[in-house]
Order: structure tokens, then C-alpha cells, then sequence
């Protein structure tokens, strides 16, 4: 990886650059499988190559020009990553949308991109650009990968993505040059090429493009490939968002940059058991996917024989006390090894197969904060978790945890080529290798972000602590304080209640008032399951919210986050006074969460306005009527009755103090 | 070639050249022609006669009772019906008992789910095969040889039928585990295992939701459109009807009371008269 990486500074300075080695050095290496028809298929790296000169001199052909945009829109499966590299290859700039974005918002980004041809998945896709195709004028052709329910569309200027490429094969056939002319089309690329457009789905606003260079994302791959020894025998399996910059970094620029092999799953909704079946060595995932394989294995227990939950609790004890220890490489008592090493053949192993993690190496998550517990489970059972801090502004990587410095509070220290800096406001700022050309047609934006300096405003609030390592304590933006001084830092709080497996989502509300209070989303999973095995009956996700013993249950939780609270000198005063469970769910389709899973404080607050001042005129209930967007676009109403309930608050003499102040 | 992409180019229905012929126009696939039945003293069906085009989704209707499933019992061989002939492909048999239906190509699914409950999604389908398999019963003990070859093509058409109807992820799940929608979804999957010309339907969206009744909706249109089956269907829910046939029997107390297209039917009086009921 060193000897290519140091390589690549020199010649290898773009994506389909680094195509081309890996297909002379590594021909052979599996470059992407994908599941299909229930088998794995692979291409090595040579295959890979020629599938993508035969699209790129098809797209070509079709007239697709450099500098021009072209949108990928779909799941993550070899033939749109093939179609990110075709595009660049011909100094194209690929736009990759989110597939479960509605027509509505992909208009916008489609049109203020300038995009002028895109390939997609299938006729879903398909159907949603055509609904909007008078929005967006500068869309000339539409070329999709599956045919199935297209054939009788009117195909002018609709395209099969193997078409295209069958267009690319007769072409070379005619013209013998063809191949040297690709080439050439390669080498003209340059290391300060815009490379790709990102639009981040912002918590306010429209959504930005953030145009990232080729050098970002080749400089950053290999980066990311250094700090954790990645080489060509990794493999990762890609099922995160292709729009989301992580998976573009992770799943396109590290394994182009270090020839890894990317697998693709079969469908979304066989990610765990493709997971099992190719065992990779390196995977990401945000906190909340870590959370729900958690809850899966507990809720499986529930139904385990008695010894093996009694095997399945004594172990796990013992992993508890030893296991981060032993994956620090600190020194551990010879019993507790012993008895890890028992655990380890008995109930560790065969979880980590279960969850597909027997070949990890190294795993990580971001975005959100992950709850301590569900953190060192992971790492008890030796998967090297680890937490990294990244923007999309920062082709991701800003801090990474380093191998045997983990603390499950901290984002760990800045990654290779990193500075970072704490403003006088809090807000921590950045200089890397990642750093963003600009935003696109947004010149505003680009320097309310970046400074004169170069250096990038995260719009985080955080701090760095005496180990060296950045801790991040909520969006500078959303710090807030109560009425009585105290501090108010909604996301600490939510994050506080997210790790009980019962919560699925909070929105916490106090800046500039008395007390704090949450609304909670609890999680269908975890406590429709208690409900099945409590015998209690319930229709709907809103029926089973309003049930007085999920409201005691929760009031529980939220009381022990109150007796945390109490005994930090800083959040003491922002204990939660009252709470109500939502009649619904919180969606991305309502626009209540963004596309990665980010709750939109000030949509949020506009839209249950009512619940929000019952929350803090001290009404025992309240009434609420709200849209609700289905996934076909359709619109219905939901409405009822949402009780309001008090929590106990534990005087903290902190607080007190504070208050006094 | 215009530069803008314009909305209505995308109905499927806006190439004249590639519409294919109307229903009634069409090869007749299988005819019933008078055809009563009774258990009895009681009269299911009496003196039934329609067709089903090669191609077309016909759906029968009628209120409860009114010799639907008895039909469709008839068509498959089940039922052996006291009058009357049942035509498929040109040939007439009197008596014709399922197997025969089966291996001819006429392929069903069942009013309420009849799977295999303790046996997984590819099980089940791969069971559907059963006729299409060459080999005899020591063959496939053995597992080896011309019998194994023969198993992975058939697994491969098991594969694609699993991806044609979106079930990759309870692949290896028992069918009992699953919700009802999806039972009915993996019921389709082996009905279709079998690649049959006909395919009859029993209630395929009884019990639904709306969003599983669009899914099976589509479901059974893309049959329809990219396998090219010929589908006979029966079904209460009358907005699908409407939707999804080309043409509709109406069966009322064992009799033949409309025939036509769903706005023919819809438009009938004794159809009207046999849903609001009518003093007879």
C-alpha cells in the first residue's frame, strides 16, 4: 500500500488512473462481487476496466461532453460505480443522488446541478425522473441498469445501461484507436479536476453540492488506507447511500486508491445475510445499525433455551471485564483470558459469524453519537469498533480513533494530514488534504464555511481533551441555555436517552425557557417485543405510543437520565422536567429527519408547534393533526390525542450553584 | 432529436405500433362452454359458458356464492363437472383430474394460503417444479450427477422467480414465519414456479392491506406483461378488478349474468341488480 500510495502522488493522481494500474498490478484481485440470482458474482480488476471503457465510450457516443454533470441514482451495485468512473474517465462529473429521495427533492438537485444525462437502477427511478423531466429541461438522456417493466416505454431518449455499453463494444470494434483514445481521454485528467458533486442533505435550507477534486478523493482514500493498514486482500461490503460521502470515499476512493474489493448486497433488505456470507474485513455503519443488530441478538435471546442465555449473560460478563482490555492489547489476569478464550470458542465466535463479523478487521461509525454500552459490547466481543469524526466538506476524514487509544466519549485524534483548531466560539475548525473546492453556485455558503485561511468551519462545538482527542458536545448552533442560566445542549440529552434500546428518536426543546422537555419516538422493535411477551395487544405504531405502560416505562428512563445528570456539574440544570411520546414516527419522507437520519430541529418545531406549548403550559394533554407523506408520494393525516407527563427532577447541588451564579 | 425529455412520452400506451390486439381479438386459450355442476341437489354453476383469450387477465366476479371458486375448481380439473366441456389449447376433456391440468400448464394459488408452513421460500417454490423434473425419485436421492445438473437449472429458475418478485430476503425463511401478504406473494412464486400458460387466482388479495394489495397489483401485472401468462382471477375487491382485467365474467347463483370489458360489466343492470340485490 505504501509503494502504490507513494506512486500515486506522482502519476496515479485520479480515480481512472488508478483504474488502469490496478488493472496492469492487480488484474487478477476481485475488484466488486455482487449477489445475483442467489450467487456471488465477481469481476477482477481487468474485467472491471473494460466494462467501464465500453460504458464510458458508449456515454460518449450518446454525447455526453467533459465538464458536464451526470447524476447516478440507485442502490449500490457494480454498474453505477462502473458508471462513476466511466463519467470521470471522460471528465465528467458524476452527481450521485439519494435513490429513496422523492421525485420532489431530486428535482431540485437535478436542476441546480445542471445535470445532463443519468443512469439509474430501474423503473422506479425511471418513472420519478419522468414525473419531473419539465423541471428539469437539461436532463437529455435517462440510461437504467434494470429493464424490467421499461420495455414498453418510449426509449428516444431512454437508454439500457447494457445497451450503452454494447454501443461502446461496436465501437471499438469499428474504430481500432478507440481503446488508445480512452486512454487518452484518462490522462488528460488532472488531480485538481472536480472529481464529484455531494449534495449534503442539510439540516436547514436547500441542499448544498459540495464539489469535491480528484486529489480530494484520492489523497483521502489512501489516507484512510494508510492509518489502518488496509491492502489489497480487504474487503468491504457497500450498502450505505452511494450520495452519502462516506460511502463514496470508503466504498469508490479507498478501493480504487488501494485496489480493495467492494461487495455489493443482493437487495437492502438482505445487507445482514450477504454480510455473513462475505465476511468483510473492514465495515462501516452509523451508530444506529449498530444498535439494531444489538436489540436483534438481545430480543433473539429472549427466546434462547435457559442455558444458553445463562451461557450467553456469563460470558458476556466476562467479555465485559476483559474483552476491551485484551483488544487494547493491555495485560489481563490469567483466569479472565482463560475464560475469554472459553467464551471466545463458545458464544463470541459464533456471534460475530451470526453478524458477520468473523473476518473484521476494523470497523467504524460516525454521524451520531454511540451509546457507551452498545460501543465497548462490540469491542468486548473483539471487533475492533472504532468512532471517526468526518464531514462531507472534509471528503470525510477529520479524526480517527488510533488501534489501542480508544474512549468510547471522544472522536479520537486528527487523521493524517489533519490540523484541527478550536475557534473562540467552540467551534472546532479544520485544515486537510479533503478540504472542498466550493460549494456549486453557492458562493455565499463557501465563505460562510470556509475561512480566508483555508481552514473549514465544522459548525460543531467541541473540545479537545487532555489526551489529545476531540470531544464533540452538540452543533454549535443548537447550544442553547435555559432561563436560569444553565446550559443547554439538546443533543447531549438525546443522545442520553437514544442509547436505551426502548427510545428510537428524541427531540429535546428548552433554549430560552424555564425547564427542558422531550418528545420520544419509541422503537417499534424493542418495544413491540416487550409488548408481545407482556401480553399487551396494539394495532399501530400510534396505538402501542399512547399505552400507559410504555408511558411508565419511559418516564422510568428518563428519570435515570435525571439522576445522571445530577452529578455532572454542567447538566444538572438541564434535567427533564416533562415528556410526551409521539403520536408517529419521525421521517425522512415528512422531512422530519434528513436522508441520513438527522433530526430537523427548526421543521420540527414548526410542525408540532401545539405539543411543543403544551409541553411547557403544564396541559396534561394535547391535540395534533399532521400530514404524513407515503412512500409513493401519497398524502395522508394523522391525528389524536398526546398525553403530557411529568418526570422527577433530583436536586444537584451543581445545579444549584450554578443557578446562583 | 428534441433536447427535452416530455412527460407523456412515457405512457406505456403511447407506441401505436407495439399495442397488442384488444382481449376479445385474440386465440382463445381455454373455453368452457355450458358447463353445469352440482353437489347434490345443489346447483353450483348451471349451463356457464366464456372464454379466456391468450394473454388477457380475466377476472370472474360475483357476489358470495355465486360458484366462483367451483369454477375455477372446473378449470383446474378439480371438479368434474356433470355438463358441458372445458377446451384448453384445442383440447376437450370431460374428465381431467388436476395433475393433468397441471402438467398442461395450468397453474393456481389458493383462496386461503396453502404452502408448505414448516418448509422455507425456496423450498416451497422449488416444490413447484416438481412436474418439470425429468429425473425420477432414486435420481434425486442420489443428488448427483444428471440429477444434480438438473437441480441447479432448476434452482436457477427458482432464482429468477425469487428476484422477479422481490423475495430475496426471506429466501431461506419457514414460510409460517412470514406475514400473510408475503405468504401469498411466495404462494404466486410457486405457482409461477411451474411456467404455466394459465395461471388461475383465487382471491390472490384477500386479507390485504392497501400497500400489499398495490404490491400483489403490480406483481400481477408484471406477470402478465413481462412472462406473457394468461391470468383468470377472481377477486372482491373491485377497484382492483377494474384496474388490473381486460375482460369480467359476472357469475350470480351459478349463472352467467354479464360478460365483457370492466365498463361493460360495470354498466350491466342485471350486474347491479345482483350486487345491491334485487327481489328475484
Amino acid at each position: 500500500m505504501t509503494e502504490s500510495g507513494a506512486r500515486a502522488q506522482t502519476s496515479y493522481d485520479t480515480i481512472p488512473k488508478l483504474l488502469l494500474r490496478n488493472a496492469e498490478q492487480f488484474a487478477d484481485l476481485p475488484a466488486y462481487r455482487q449477489k445475483d440470482l442467489g450467487i456471488w458474482q465477481t469481476w477482477n480488476w481487468r474485467q472491471t476496466r473494460d466494462e467501464i471503457r465500453d460504458l464510458a465510450i458508449g456515454l460518449y457516443v450518446l454525447g455526453l461532453k467533459r465538464g458536464e454533470a451526470i447524476a447516478i441514482i440507485g442502490d449500490n451495485r457494480p454498474k453505477l460505480y462502473w458508471s462513476f468512473c466511466a463519467a470521470q474517465s471522460l471528465g465528467a462529473i458524476p452527481v450521485p443522488i439519494y435513490q429513496d429521495s422523492v421525485a420532489d427533492e431530486m428535482a431540485y438537485v437535478l436542476d441546480h446541478s445542471e445535470v445532463v444525462m443519468a443512469v439509474v437502477q430501474n423503473q422506479e427511478q425511471v418513472d420519478k425522473l419522468l414525473s419531473i423531466a419539465e423541471r428539469v429541461p437539461r436532463l437529455r438522456r435517462i440510461i437504467y441498469e434494470e429493464p424490467r417493466g421499461l420495455q414498453k416505454y418510449d426509449h428516444t431518449r431512454l437508454h439500457a445501461l447494457s445497451e450503452v455499453q454494447a454501443v461502446g463494444i461496436s465501437e471499438r470494434h469499428r474504430n481500432a484507436t478507440a481503446d488508445d483514445w480512452w486512454r487518452g481521454e484518462i490522462a488528460l485528467g488532472k488531480a485538481s479536476d472536480v472529481a464529484v458533486m455531494l449534495y449534503t442533505s442539510g439540516t436547514t435550507g436547500r441542499p448544498k453540492g459540495v464539489m469535491l477534486t480528484q486529489e480530494n478523493i484520492v489523497v483521502s482514500g489512501q489516507n484512510g488506507n494508510l492509518f489502518d493498514g488496509f491492502t489489497t486482500n480487504d474487503t468491504m461490503i457497500a450498502y450505505l447511500p452511494m450520495a452519502w460521502v462516506g460511502d463514496h470515499i470508503f466504498s469508490y476512493g479507498q478501493a480504487y486508491a488501494g485496489a480493495l474489493c467492494v461487495a455489493c448486497p443482493e437487495s437492502p433488505d438482505t445487507v445482514i445475510d450477504d454480510r455473513r456470507e462475505i465476511g468483510p474485513s473492514y465495515f462501516f455503519a452509523p451508530p444506529r445499525v449498530f444498535e439494531n443488530m444489538l436489540t436483534a441478538t438481545m430480543v433473539r435471546m429472549e427466546d434462547a433455551g435457559r442455558f444458553k442465555k445463562w451461557m450467553f449473560a456469563r460470558f458476556l460478563n466476562v467479555a465485559k471485564r476483559a474483552g476491551p482490555a485484551i483488544l487494547n492489547g493491555e495485560s489481563v489476569g490469567l483466569a479472565d483470558r482463560l475464560l475469554y478464550n472459553l467464551g471466545e470458542v463458545l458464544v463470541y465466535g459464533p456471534l460475530r459469524n451470526r453478524m458477520g463479523f468473523s473476518n473484521i478487521r476494523v470497523a467504524y461509525t460516525a454521524g451520531e453519537a454511540i451509546g457507551p454500552e452498545i460501543f465497548s459490547f462490540y469491542r468486548s466481543l473483539g471487533i475492533n469498533l472504532k468512532q471517526l469524526y468526518g464531514q462531507t466538506e472534509a471528503s470525510v476524514y477529520i479524526t480517527l480513533q488510533p488501534d489501542g487509544e480508544i474512549y468510547p466519549d471522544t472522536v479520537g485524534k486528527p487523521g493524517p494530514g489533519v490540523e484541527i483548531r478550536i475557534a473562540e466560539s467552540g467551534e472546532v475548525q479544520f485544515t486537510s488534504p479533503g478540504v472542498f473546492l466550493k460549494y456549486f453556485k453557492n458562493d455565499e455558503a463557501t465563505a460562510d464555511t470556509k475561512t480566508v485561511d483555508g481552514w473549514v468551519r465544522t459548525g460543531d462545538a467541541g473540545f479537545i481533551d487532555a489526551k489529545g482527542h476531540l470531544v464533540i458536545i452538540d452543533r454549535a448552533k443548537d447550544v442553547g441555555r435555559l432561563n436560569t442560566g444553565a446550559l443547554f445542549a439538546p443533543k447531549y440529552l438525546e443522545n442520553k436517552l437514544k442509547f436505551y434500546p426502548e427510545i428510537r428518536e428524541v427531540v429535546a426543546f428548552g433554549d430560552g425557557r424555564d425547564f427542558v422537555t422531550v418528545m420520544v419516538n419509541i422503537d417499534l422493535v424493542s418495544v413491540g417485543n416487550w409488548a408481545e411477551r407482556n401480553n399487551v395487544v396494539y394495532a399501530s405504531y400510534q396505538e402501542l405510543a399512547a399505552h400507559p405502560d410504555v408511558y411508565r416505562m419511559i418516564e422510568r428512563r428518563i428519570e435515570e437520565v435525571n439522576a445522571a445528570l445530577a452529578t455532572e456539574p454542567r447538566m444538572a440544570g438541564s434535567q427533564i422536567h416533562r415528556f410526551l411520546i409521539l403520536h408517529k414516527e419521525l421521517d425522512a419522507d415528512d422531512g422530519e429527519l434528513t436522508r441520513t437520519q438527522k433530526v430537523r430541529r427548526p421543521f420540527i418545531a414548526e410542525r408540532y408547534a401545539p405539543l411543543i406549548k403544551a409541553l411547557f403550559d403544564g396541559s396534561r394533554e394535547a391535540h395534533i393533526r399532521t400530514e404524513v407523506t407515503f412512500e409513493d408520494g401519497r398524502k395522508g393525516i394523522i391525528e389524536g390525542n398526546v398525553r403530557i407527563v411529568d418526570t422527577k427532577v433530583f436536586p444537584g447541588t451543581a445545579a444549584l450553584k450554578e443557578a446562583a451564579e | 432529436m428534441a433536447d427535452t425529455l416530455v412527460s407523456s412520452d412515457r405512457s406505456p400506451d403511447a407506441a401505436p405500433e407495439t399495442e397488442p390486439p384488444a382481449a376479445a381479438d385474440r386465440e382463445v386459450l381455454l373455453a368452457v362452454s355450458n358447463v353445469a355442476l352440482s353437489f347434490g341437489g345443489v346447483k353450483a354453476i348451471q349451463g356457464v359458458s366464456f372464454d379466456i383469450r391468450k394473454g388477457e387477465i380475466r377476472a370472474i366476479i360475483g357476489p358470495n356464492g355465486a360458484g366462483k371458486t367451483s369454477m375455477l375448481n372446473c378449470i383446474n380439473g378439480f371438479y368434474h363437472p356433470q355438463e358441458g366441456t372445458i377446451t384448453f389449447k384445442g383440447a376437450t376433456r370431460r374428465r381431467m383430474r388436476p395433475y393433468e391440468a397441471a402438467s398442461q400448464g395450468i397453474g393456481r394459488t389458493f383462496q386461503n394460503v396453502a404452502l408448505f408452513k414448516g418448509m422455507s421460500t425456496l423450498d416451497n417454490i422449488m416444490a413447484g417444479r416438481t412436474l418439470k423434473m425429468k429425473r425420477g425419485f432414486f435420481w434425486h436421492l442420489l443428488r448427483h450427477g444428471p440429477a444434480m445438473a438438473e437441480e441447479k437449472a432448476h434452482r436457477h429458475k427458482v432464482e429468477e422467480i425469487i428476484d422477479f418478485l422481490d423475495i430475496q430476503a426471506i429466501r431461506r425463511t419457514p414460510v409460517g414465519k412470514l406475514p400473510y401478504g408475503l405468504q401469498k406473494r411466495v404462494e404466486l412464486g410457486r405457482a409461477l414456479a411451474m411456467e404455466p400458460e394459465l395461471l388461475l387466482l383465487d382471491e390472490p388479495m384477500a386479507g390485504m392491506n392497501l400497500e400489499e394489495k398495490e404490491d400483489m397489483s403490480r406483481f400481477i401485472l408484471d406477470v402478465n406483461d413481462q412472462l406473457g401468462t394468461t391470468i383468470a382471477l377472481i377477486e372482491h375487491d373491485m377497484g382492483v378488478v377494474m384496474d388490473l382485467s381486460d375482460r369480467v365474467v359476472v357469475l350470480d347463483h351459478g349463472e352467467l349474468i354479464a360478460d365483457g370489458t370492466p365498463a361493460e360489466v360495470q354498466a350491466n343492470q342485471n350486474v347491479i341488480d345482483a350486487y345491491l340485490g334485487v327481489s328475484h
